[in-house]
């Protein structure tokens, strides 16, 4: 793919990316929702035997993903309307990307503990 | 008419208290404005809390206890709680709102206005329904 500098459209990746996420997090947000409402009251040992599921691990490191690459563009954008200073602004986007990483660590972490 | 109207003092720049105060933003610049502001919210403080509250809660029976009996019946964090569920709600809604546009669905101006009211009150509703079920 031929890359120049100049020119527009390089954002179309990311618009869709967002988009994209966006409808992933959306549709596990209302299946966990669906799951909540109908389920009993909460007891240790089933919220523990609910991440104990294939589908609900999956499902949720999924979202997880989405999150990430969707703060990411969100993130971002504020960034670049806000931040206005070119070091401070890649300061903030690199603390940004370690956020996330981290985040992302971390429900690693939780689901297959 | 046209000079009266050049002679009328306007805001340079859109402060925040221009914003606020000086300017009546229309309903669907209120969904676009606090769309941001939740989505920053929900990247920080309040996914790095409620990764927080699932690793206590899954890690062990006594930790579950501590989440479920005392965290969660503090007023600060039930307070906690119902902003990151307006912000959820929000983001969501005003969401779908944007993916709708972005499909060409209701862009003309009635309609543009009347899902951005439908937005608020979808999100408020489901703010107070979290609320009245969490006290």
């Amino acid at each position: 793919m031929k890359r120049i500098v100049v020119g527009a459209h390089y954002g179309l990746g990311s618009w869709l990316a967002q988009r994209i996420t966006a409808v992933i997090m959306a549709l596990y947000s209302v299946i966990l929702l669906v799951v909540f409402m109908t389920g009993r009251p909460i007891t240790y040992g089933a919220w523990r035997e609910l991440f104990t599921h294939g589908w609900m691990r999956v499902g949720t490191l999924l979202f997880a993903v989405s999150l990430a690459w969707h703060a990411w563009v969100g993130v971002r954008d504020i960034l670049m309307d806000y931040a206005k200073h070119d070091g401070l602004r890649l300061a903030l986007e690199v603390m940004t990307i370690l956020v996330l990483a981290t985040y992302l660590g971390w429900t690693v972490q939780i689901l297959w503990r | 008419m046209s000079s009266a109207a050049a002679k009328k003092p306007r805001p340079k720049y859109l402060s925040l208290s221009a914003l606020l105060f000086e300017i009546r933003l229309p309903a669907p610049a209120w969904v676009s404005g606090l769309h941001r502001l939740s989505g920053a919210l929900l990247f920080f403080p309040f996914a790095t809390w409620l990764l927080y509250l699932l690793d206590t809660s899954l890690a062990s029976e006594a930790g579950f206890a501590r989440v479920h009996d005392q965290y969660m019946r503090s007023p600060l964090v039930k307070l906690g709680l119902l902003i990151f569920v307006w912000a959820y709600a929000h983001h969501f809604c005003a969401g779908i709102r944007f993916l709708l546009l972005d499909l060409n669905k209701g862009i003309d101006l009635p309609r543009a206005r009347r899902t951005s009211y439908a937005v608020f009150a979808v999100s408020l509703l489901l703010t107070l329904f979290f609320g009245w079920r969490l006290w």
